[in-house]
């Protein structure tokens, strides 16, 4: 019978053919946790009675959710992560290594593998045709311990993004208009498998950013197929030979299948309090922003800088507005220092921060005050996410961040396109 | 086993950020984190769940962020059972993991009203809401999940499966 993506992928690594619906245990091949919830998975993997993992190389704590420490508790924190795994000889990704999601494509994730991690926004790696998902910190322990974890394995939503955007829209716009359209629980438990004729145009850029969207929905995994893009991405990073070709069988069963016609969408943000709750910009009243956010784990990569400081070269951030950029990991701050794209930012008025999470969670590095809002390009605007039950968060492309902090509000960038 | 105790509302997508804020995720000491429970929602939940150990959500509980703190927040405050219309699949996993039991029916979800006496029996699978009369049927979980259950959780379950190679 033919399979989707995760019915192939789960079934290789069950050892047997199985479906939507089916439990299965199965090997895992990348298990990871950060300083959020990887002290927690410590504690259960003592009281398991495992001082050492299954497979140590490919076993990675990463500390980037509150990094560098802004509080002696969280650093204590911290100690107990770097003391483990040197312990088990597992990998460890320190301050300024950047966010946990980029650092997996980069070096770890590889098309056809399943990767387990304690971290919701773990679907990230499903851009490079990977199974991977979020999961919590004792689920996490296990997988470390044993290599292995148990999964239902989910049915399939397929999504066509078909036709190329028009100007200023690009695939952030994409995935939170899929979000409003379907809702923010109108995946869970399932796969998005995405698909369609734009998605050969996009970058692999383009691609992490709609994977790591997939939650927001409520999904479990949300996987491209690989192919020439992704194969172009592992050799960039010296990991040519991990390429594996992974696609669904030409008769899998989906449980639905959803056609957009990306030409026809416009620039578009997540209002508070929720991903689902969309709205074009060019239908919003005017919003005065505080504080504006590029980075994260969703638009962090280098694609996403280049795009902001196009957008900001030459011109001056807004005297009442906060510009805080984060590259999403070391090597695409390099890249973005080599490409001058760092220092039109700075010229710009913006304020750089070491590779990490940076205020996206509310714990350090931007924390917004009482009434204020944030437009940011990061995945989530559940009240209090940025550290303060009493602010405003609202989600937007890296091109429309940047032009609305020039603004001073919320605004539409293909004025200047 | 049977759990009876008064019900505690709320509404859809209740999400892990407003059930344990991230700025107290550094301690998984579970009475900490049982005192900021819910603090971004309703400033009343700790007072509340004095009386009332049931949680009666809609659509999505526990949608957003990974954190098992979340669901070891929601026990530790001496909530012994959450009945919602549908949960987010990590919060799901997380609280069966640490033995929270969690079941979802949307009808029962959907009728049982604030401060409703509830009783709810997990083995043989109904939920009785004592002060409105009506019943309701629930679905056993899979094989699998029960044997997760009935060990006390994934730690011992490994535990034991670990004893059983050996």
């Amino acid at each position: 019978m033919d399979k989707t993506i995760s019915e192939k992928i789960i079934s290789s690594h069950a050892g047997r053919d199985v479906y939507s619906g089916d439990i299965a245990v199965v090997d895992v091949d990348v298990v990871m946790a950060q300083d959020g919830t990887g002290p927690l998975a410590v504690s259960q993997l003592k009281k398991m009675g495992f001082e050492k993992v299954k497979n140590p190389a490919k076993s990675i704590f990463f500390i980037d959710h509150a990094a560098p420490s802004p509080r002696k508790e969280l650093s204590n924190t911290h100690a107990v992560l770097r003391q483990y795994a040197e312990n088990a000889g597992m990998v460890l990704s320190d301050v300024g290594e950047g966010v946990c999601h980029q650092i997996l494509v980069e070096n770890f994730a590889s098309p056809g593998d399943i990767v387990i991690g304690a971290d919701s926004h773990t679907c990230t790696s499903g851009a490079l045709g990977a199974f991977s998902t979020g999961m919590g910190s004792t689920d996490i322990a296990v997988g470390f311990a044993l290599a292995k974890t148990w999964l239902m394995v989910p049915q399939t939503i397929k999504v066509n993004f078909n036709n190329i955007p028009s100007k200023g829209v690009y695939a952030k716009d994409l995935i939170i208009y899929l979000i409003g359209k379907i809702t923010a629980e109108g995946a869970t438990y399932k796969t998005l498998e995405f698909s369609g004729s734009f998605t050969k145009n996009m970058t692999i850029d383009d691609r992490f950013t709609i994977s790591n969207m997939a939650v927001e929905a409520g999904a479990k995994a949300g996987l491209f197929e690989s192919d020439e893009i992704t194969k172009r991405f592992l050799k960039s990073q010296g990991r040519g030979n991990d390429f594996k070709e992974v696609f669904a069988d030409k008769n899998a069963s989906y449980e639905q299948v959803i056609d957009i016609d990306c030409s026809m969408l416009e620039p578009i943000i997540s209002m508070p309090y929720t991903v689902d709750n969309v709205c074009s910009v060019s239908k919003i009243e005017k919003i005065k922003i505080d504080q504006v956010l590029i980075g994260t784990c969703t638009n962090g990569r280098l694609a996403d800088l280049k795009i902001a400081s196009d957008i900001l070269k030459g011109k001056k951030v807004n005297k009442n507005v906060r510009l805080i950029v984060v590259p999403a990991s070391k090597k695409v701050y390099l890249e973005a220092l080599k490409e001058g794209i760092i220092e039109a930012l700075i010229e710009s008025g913006a304020a750089i921060q070491s590779p990490g999470c940076g205020p996206c969670v509310g714990v350090h590095q931007g924390i917004l005050g009482d009434g204020e809002a944030c437009l940011s390009t990061q995945n989530r605007n559940f009240k209090g996410r940025m550290g303060n039950p009493d602010s405003f968060i609202y989600l937007s492309s890296p091109a429309t961040a940047a032009y609305s902090a020039i603004k001073g509000y919320i605004s539409d960038v293909r004025e200047i396109l | 086993m049977v759990i009876s105790d008064k019900a505690i509302k709320y509404g859809n997508n209740v999400n892990t950020d407003v059930i344990i804020p991230a700025r107290y995720l550094n301690t998984s000491n579970e009475n900490e984190l049982a005192a900021h429970c819910f603090e971004d929602l309703d400033k009343d939940f700790i007072e509340k769940s004095r009386n009332s150990k049931i949680i009666i959500a809609g659509e999505n509980f526990g949608c957003g962020s990974s954190r098992e703190h979340a669901p070891i927040s929601i026990k530790a405050s001496g909530i012994k059972l959450i009945i919602a219309e549908s949960f987010a699949r990590i919060f799901f996993r997380n609280a069966i993991n640490i033995g929270l039991p969690v079941i979802s029916n949307p009808e029962a979800a959907k009728n049982i009203k604030d401060g409703d006496n509830i009783e709810v029996d997990l083995d043989r699978g109904f939920i009785k809401d004592i002060t409105s009369g009506k019943e309701y049927k629930t679905n056993p979980f899979p094989e699998f999940i029960q044997k997760l259950i009935e060990n006390g959780g994934y730690v011992n379950f490994v535990k034991a499966e670990a004893l059983r190679e050996n």
